[in-house]
């Protein structure tokens, strides 16, 4: 084994023949197969790789763009299981962007925030209220819901009410730090949802615990999507600018500067960064994408209410970065893709097939310990494991290489234009 | 001409107090060492200037302009860098971007701009790479560029700390205790650094030091603290002459023979 990886390593070629023969293999399977789970999380193993072949960067996009958007959503399509699957890959798809949104705020500036689902909860009611007739009840003008087609105009509305909230709970929050922050955060996730539970009156805003029934879906020139792998293409869009975004602000000055108030808050003020407004930016950035899947949340469920915006999202959302690695922006891809399959597929299945067998009599298997309701149980012994044994997550966050080369002619121009120094000069130590 | 003027600093933490009514007025251009047993308050009066504590009573002037009530990050805009006693570098960071950071407030990318890399941007986010290289080739770290900073050996990162903070292209460089932790040839080829920075960069520098070797060497101008007083202040040759100084350093009994 170990011979052969030595050998893959270097053959470009060889690692393409290799993972095409694998996309074909398991999407051969998967279309062959009638709903096999097992076929379709091998398809989405491709992805990872993918990952880990040693292809340009640009090639690895066109080929993950391939796979996604072609593959993945045709070989799966003749089965009864279509749905269901492109249900779980959109799932998947909004917990990234979440997920991503969260690595900013936690990975990036080292700010633990408990309360992350608040903004998805914010930009679910946004659409959620304005395209039901719930909107009604408190504007003063406008046609009560708005049509399926306010929807596109809604994601960046969602984006921007998400980030305004960011930035109004940033404020008194970032008064505190470390555990106290994480702390103050839970409690502000909690209020939201609270909150949202409780606006039914004096004034109607959010149906309270009755919740928003019957979101009017998207609808684009006549075309309306209610089915999953409709909104697949819709998450698949948002997340491909998420992941743009999160890589650019990463490698700039922007993502220099949070990276300097997680390390040294003192040393960061001492290069003239604004502490505040770095944190704000962070907590803001993070959740406009959170906003921004509430709102797709919402139109995909048609039905919005407090329960789906618990502590206990927050949490996984928290496991999802933690899992893959703080920062790193593949890894939180790869944990929040392990952590919603396991929910959504793995963990049901196992349920499905235990009970299976104690319907046919082979064991007795009490319903209390069905896999699926031990997410919790499985969430801490998952934060557990890697706190002792894998701190740095699946895939750990890599600094960027900077070409010595070209830097060594660049910085010539410097010298010139300040000073006159022998660079060998002295304090070589 | 002065550059920093310090006038009836003040600081108090409960009943004790760190820095008490100090005067001092540093040139342009100069070298000046701020000495001093342990605990006389020298970190206290750096941390005072650079914004980190707000001092009770007195005034800091930069230039023309009064720095109280200034936050660090305001005060680091107005051309004060410093380095500090126990290193705070950013540990995870790599070298280079260590000294990227130090040239946050000289860049100008915005948040739309970088979101749409644009050809500004991307321009002067290779300019700022090439710029701190050269910081990193002056200081001579230039082949650790892509190593994380915690890696570094003790001296060099506290050589990275200075790279770091000239790359904010500071008037006024503060070191504290810059020597600590160094060997005899270590210090030798800081001493000879500091003077470098001068002749090179126009910048006034100030240092609190243990080392006394070093100080007599490099600093024009000396003010000695002790107990948050300043006690004394003058050339090297007076300050190794000045019986309140060996006092503080050596007791009483020192300077009165038995």
């Amino acid at each position: 084994m170990h011979k052969l990886t030595n050998k893959l390593k270097g053959n470009k070629l060889a690692q393409i023949i290799l993972l095409v023969l694998y996309v074909l293999v398991t999407s051969l399977s998967l279309y062959l197969a009638q709903a096999s789970v097992t076929a379709f999380l091998l398809m989405l193993f491709s992805l990872l790789i993918l990952y880990y072949t040693e292809l340009p960067d640009r090639l690895k996009w066109v080929i993950a763009g391939v796979v996604l958007i072609g593959v993945i959503p045709f070989v799966s399509s003749t089965g009864p299981g279509y749905q269901s699957y492109m249900e779980v890959a959109t799932v998947v798809g909004i917990y990234v962007a979440m997920a991503l949104g969260l690595n900013i705020v936690v990975g990036l500036a080292g700010l633990l925030d408990l309360g992350f689902v608040a903004f998805f909860a914010i930009g679910a009611y946004t659409y959620g209220i304005f395209a039901t007739g719930q909107a009604a009840n408190f504007m003063p003008f406008g046609n009560f819901p708005l049509s399926g087609e306010s929807f596109w105009i809604f994601i960046l509305i969602g984006c921007f009410v998400a980030a305004l909230f960011g930035v109004l709970l940033g404020i008194p929050v970032l008064r505190v730090k470390g555990d106290y922050l994480a702390i103050v955060t839970l409690g502000f996730g909690e209020i939201i949802r609270i909150v949202f539970n409780n606006l039914d009156k004096p004034v109607n805003i959010t149906n309270g615990a009755m919740g928003l029934a019957s979101v009017k879906p998207p609808e684009i020139f006549g075309y309306q999507f209610v089915y999953p792998n409709q909104f697949y293409f819709i998450v698949l869009g948002i997340l491909l600018f998420v992941i743009l975004a999160v890589r650019r602000f990463e490698y700039s000055k922007i993502g220099r500067s949070w990276k300097a108030v997680r390390e040294n808050e003192i040393a960061a003020q001492s290069m003239g960064i604004h502490l505040v407004r770095t944190k704000l930016l962070a907590f803001a950035i993070g959740a406009s994408f959170s906003g921004m899947m509430g709102v797709v949340f919402a139109a995909k469920q048609t039905f919005v209410d407090p329960t789906s915006f618990t502590l206990l999202e927050s949490i996984t959302i928290l496991v999802m970065v933690i899992l893959g690695g703080m920062g790193s922006v593949p890894g939180v891809i790869l944990g929040a893709a392990v952590i919603t399959i396991l929910n959504l597929q793995v963990l049901t299945e196992v349920t499905n097939y235990l009970n299976q067998l104690s319907l046919d009599g082979v064991i007795s298997f009490p319903e209390a310990l069905a896999p699926a309701k031990m997410q919790r149980f499985i969430f801490g012994a998952i934060l557990i494991i890697f706190a002792i044994y894998r701190p740095q997550g699946l895939i750990p966050a890599k600094n960027p290489v900077f070409d010595e080369e070209s830097l060594k002619e660049g910085s010539k121009k410097h010298r010139k234009e300040q000073i006159t120094v022998e660079p060998d000069k002295g304090f070589q130590a | 001409m002065s550059i920093l003027t310090v006038s009836n600093l003040t600081k108090q933490f409960g009943g004790l107090v760190a820095v008490n009514s100090v005067d001092i007025t540093v040139e342009k251009g100069s070298i000046t060492a701020v000495i001093g047993p342990n605990g006389a308050g020298k970190t206290t009066f750096f941390n005072l200037i650079t914004g980190v504590y707000q001092p009770d009573n007195g005034n800091v002037q930069l230039g023309s302009t009064s720095l109280i009530g200034k936050k660090p990050h305001d005060i680091a805009r107005q051309g004060i860098a410093r380095t500090f006693q126990n290193i705070r570098l950013f540990s995870n960071v790599t070298v280079l971007e260590n000294v990227m950071t130090g040239l946050h407030k000289q860049l100008k990318a915005g948040l739309v701009g970088t979101l749409f890399q644009t050809k500004t941007v991307r321009e002067e986010e290779k300019r700022a790479q090439e710029e701190a290289y050269h910081w990193l080739e002056y200081v001579g770290l230039a082949k650790h560029l892509n190593e994380d900073a915690k890696n570094l050996s003790y001296g060099a990162q506290r050589r990275l700390e200075i790279a770091r903070a000239l790359a904010t292209k500071p008037k006024l460089l503060l070191l504290d205790e810059p020597a600590a932790g160094m060997n005899p040839r270590e210090t030798r080829e800081l001493t000879e650094f500091i003077h470098r920075m001068r002749e090179d960069l126009d910048v006034t520098i100030v240092l609190i030091e243990h080392d006394m070797k070093l100080v007599m060497e490099i600093s024009e101008q000396i003010f000695v603290l002790d107990h948050g007083v300043k006690i004394a202040e003058g050339k090297p040759a007076e300050i190794r002459n000045n019986v309140k100084v060996i006092e503080a350093y050596l007791g009483k009994s020192a300077v009165t023979p038995a």
